[in-house]
């Protein structure tokens, strides 16, 4: 297959709400950028079937941050930076206003309601915008690999147009990496395409992970259904199979104990205490959340449905590639990270940052990257540094998927681990990557590296679990169950084959200092 | 999953095979068609994109279902109507903004 190449001064590779916003501030420094997308740009990734309600907090009185960041920080176990946290605040109360244009924001009594946007709606005023500002789209063009210069930096990257079957190069000063997290394929809702890509090209150019031990996030659902809208949640009662009521209430601690309820057998949802004004009102507030129960003749409000827990792998788990600057740049030159595809420890530490720092974080990191990449805008000559494929298939598809589910998946073991689950767990993953490192599994390329980056991503996963011998934040071990304040430091990841895990002793602004 | 695409419905605009996140669908003889279920990540969006509401996603994320075309006919276009998406917009208002109200509301509760 002859490839087409392409040249720009800014790759950006994914086009979900990081890779859009990285795109569009890369392309008002007056740049070329082209932003190249698995799928489509405004269906694809998490945020177009969520509804984020970003962190916002007014500037004025000062308190009112200072308050914010401080209670967040504190919730971070030791591994959040405020100064990173006063940066996203900041962009976002600066930015959402600018989408004006694109998206409906409601008006009520003078004050307009700027915080939380529809997703769909969301991403489709993305598109807009960026094509206004003159972005380059390539939609359903998966990149298998990113191509480095002589010296180590980021010269671009490869791919296909996976509709034509034509597989193109893009030669680029910068390249952002806007891929989004990894969902160990749970079926979490618009995750599809989430299959960790961008930490496996990423570290396979050089780069490095922090944060992998915490990719450990659930959250509720129907059973056999993804819709892991969670608002009405809120007002949840749980039952037994024989109709006892549950102990667990809303709140932090739910996940866990609704993983110790499945554990023990059938958990069953009731929301009846969801206000009527409020139920009349659900399928204008979020339509998608109604429609599986539509689907299958439920009124959740009278009648008690199964659920399930959904994993969010890094998405609402933190773990992601690390950058070393302002500008999110990663370890690798030329190579940035935003949103999801990059680390959120700096914003959440050891919890997850749930939908409004996480959303928070791709709209800021995605700008600041899109800028730092602009400023680079020197071509250079390239070497692609994809790995040789070659030999007949180990494992089909489903097998490499199943194995991923069944270790990955199951809060018995990834919810509530131990040193013996977690070798078992990665003795498998390690079998997994043996087969289908440099074989391939199906007849697809852009389809194999997402089962590579997804096996890769459970590894990196497991081995800093084991690392970190201590319960922190949404990282619980069974056999370390305390808090260790000799463990107070970020975990970073590196390798592809040989994983290594090293602990990285980072000062973080102090509070006062903001 | 993407459970039917009814091509007495669909005008052939092709709208699904270029949105479609999850590239399930191929142009077929003058319709597209559902070329790669397995594929489908039941996202619901190519039910919002769709004009003519020709296609319906079964809730099931897990595995294919066989639907009957009479029986989902009247819930056809109902979370494209109920989004206010396109020229729905005006009747149905998107009211997403209300989010913090019921939050609040149920920390209250």
């Amino acid at each position: 297959m002859s490839r087409t190449v392409y040249s720009t001064d800014v790759l950006v590779i994914g086009g979900g709400l990081a890779g859009c916003w990285a795109a569009v501030a890369a392309v008002r420094e007056g740049v070329r950028v082209i932003l190249a997308e698995k799928g489509y740009v405004g269906t694809s990734g998490v945020t177009a079937t969520a509804g984020p309600g970003h962190w916002w907090v007014p500037p004025n009185p000062p308190e009112l941050r200072q308050k914010a960041i401080a209670e967040r920080h504190a919730r971070g176990m030791g591994l959040s930076d405020p100064q990173w946290m006063a940066r996203i605040i900041d962009t976002t109360w600066k930015t959402l206003p600018t989408l004006s244009n694109h998206y409906h924001f409601y008006t009520e009594n003078g004050v307009t309601h700027y915080r939380g946007l529809r997703g769909p709606e969301y991403m489709r005023a993305m598109r807009a915008l960026a094509i206004e500002a003159g972005v380059t789209i390539m939609d359903q063009s998966p990149i298998h690999d990113l191509t480095l210069a002589a010296d180590g930096s980021v010269a671009g990257a490869v791919g296909e147009h996976r509709q034509l079957q034509q597989a193109f190069e893009v030669k680029a000063g910068a390249v952002v990496m806007a891929t989004g997290g990894c969902a160990f394929f749970s079926h979490l809702l618009g995750s599809g395409n989430n299959t960790g890509d961008g930490y496996r090209m990423a570290v396979a150019a050089g780069a490095d992970l922090s944060g992998m031990e915490f990719t450990n996030y659930y959250t509720v659902a129907p059973v056999r259904s993804n819709m892991t809208r969670s608002m009405a949640y809120s007002f949840a009662r749980y039952f037994d199979s024989v109709g006892r009521e549950l102990d667990i209430k809303p709140g932090p601690e739910v996940n866990e104990a609704l993983a110790k309820a499945l554990m023990r057998g059938k958990v069953f949802c009731w929301l009846d205490r969801v206000p009527q004004d409020i139920q009349a009102i659900m399928p204008h507030v979020q339509p998608n959340f109604v429609a599986p129960f539509d689907r299958r003749g439920i009124n959740p409000y009278r009648d008690r449905f199964e659920v399930t827990l959904r994993g969010e792998g890094t998405i609402r788990g933190i773990g992601g590639i690390n950058v070393i600057d302002d500008a999110c740049q990663t370890r690798v030159p030329g190579l940035f990270a935003a949103g999801d595809a990059a680390t959120r420890e700096l914003i959440a530490g050891a919890v997850s940052g749930g939908g409004a720092q996480n959303s928070a974080w791709a709209l800021s990191s995605g700008q600041w990257a899109g800028r730092g990449a602009a400023r680079r805008r020197q071509i250079r000559t390239s070497e692609v540094v994809s790995m040789r494929i070659s030999g007949a298939p180990l494992l089909s598809v489903e097998e490499v998927v199943t194995a991923v589910r069944q270790e990955m998946e199951p809060p018995a073991k990834n919810m509530f681990r131990s040193d013996s689950q977690l070798r078992r767990s990665l003795q498998r993953m390690d079998a997994v990557w043996a087969a289908v490192r440099d074989r391939p599994v199906s007849s697809e390329r852009w389809r194999d590296q997402a089962l590579r980056a997804t096996v890769a991503t459970a590894r990196w996963s497991l081995n800093a679990a084991l690392t970190r011998t201590e319960s922190r934040g949404m990282h619980r071990r069974t056999d370390f169950p305390a808090l260790d304040p000799h463990q107070a430091h970020r975990l970073i990841v590196s390798g592809m084959d040989q994983v290594a895990v090293c602990p990285h002793f980072a000062l973080a602004t102090p509070l006062e200092a903001l | 999953m993407i459970a039917d695409l009814d091509p007495s419905i669909c005008n052939g605009c092709g709208v699904c095979v270029q949105i479609c996140p999850a590239n399930v669908f191929d142009m077929g003889a003058g319709t597209p068609v559902i070329a790669r279920t397995d594929d489908c990540q039941t996202c619901f969006l190519c039910e919002l994109y769709c004009e003519t509401d020709a296609i319906y996603v079964d809730p099931d994320c897990e595995a294919p279902v066989a639907v009957d075309r009479e029986q989902i006919s009247p819930l056809r276009g109902k979370f494209r109507r109920e989004s206010g998406w396109g020229e729905q917009a005006a009747e149905h208002p998107n009211l997403h903004w209300r989010m913090d109200e019921i939050f609040r509301r149920a920390r209250e509760a």
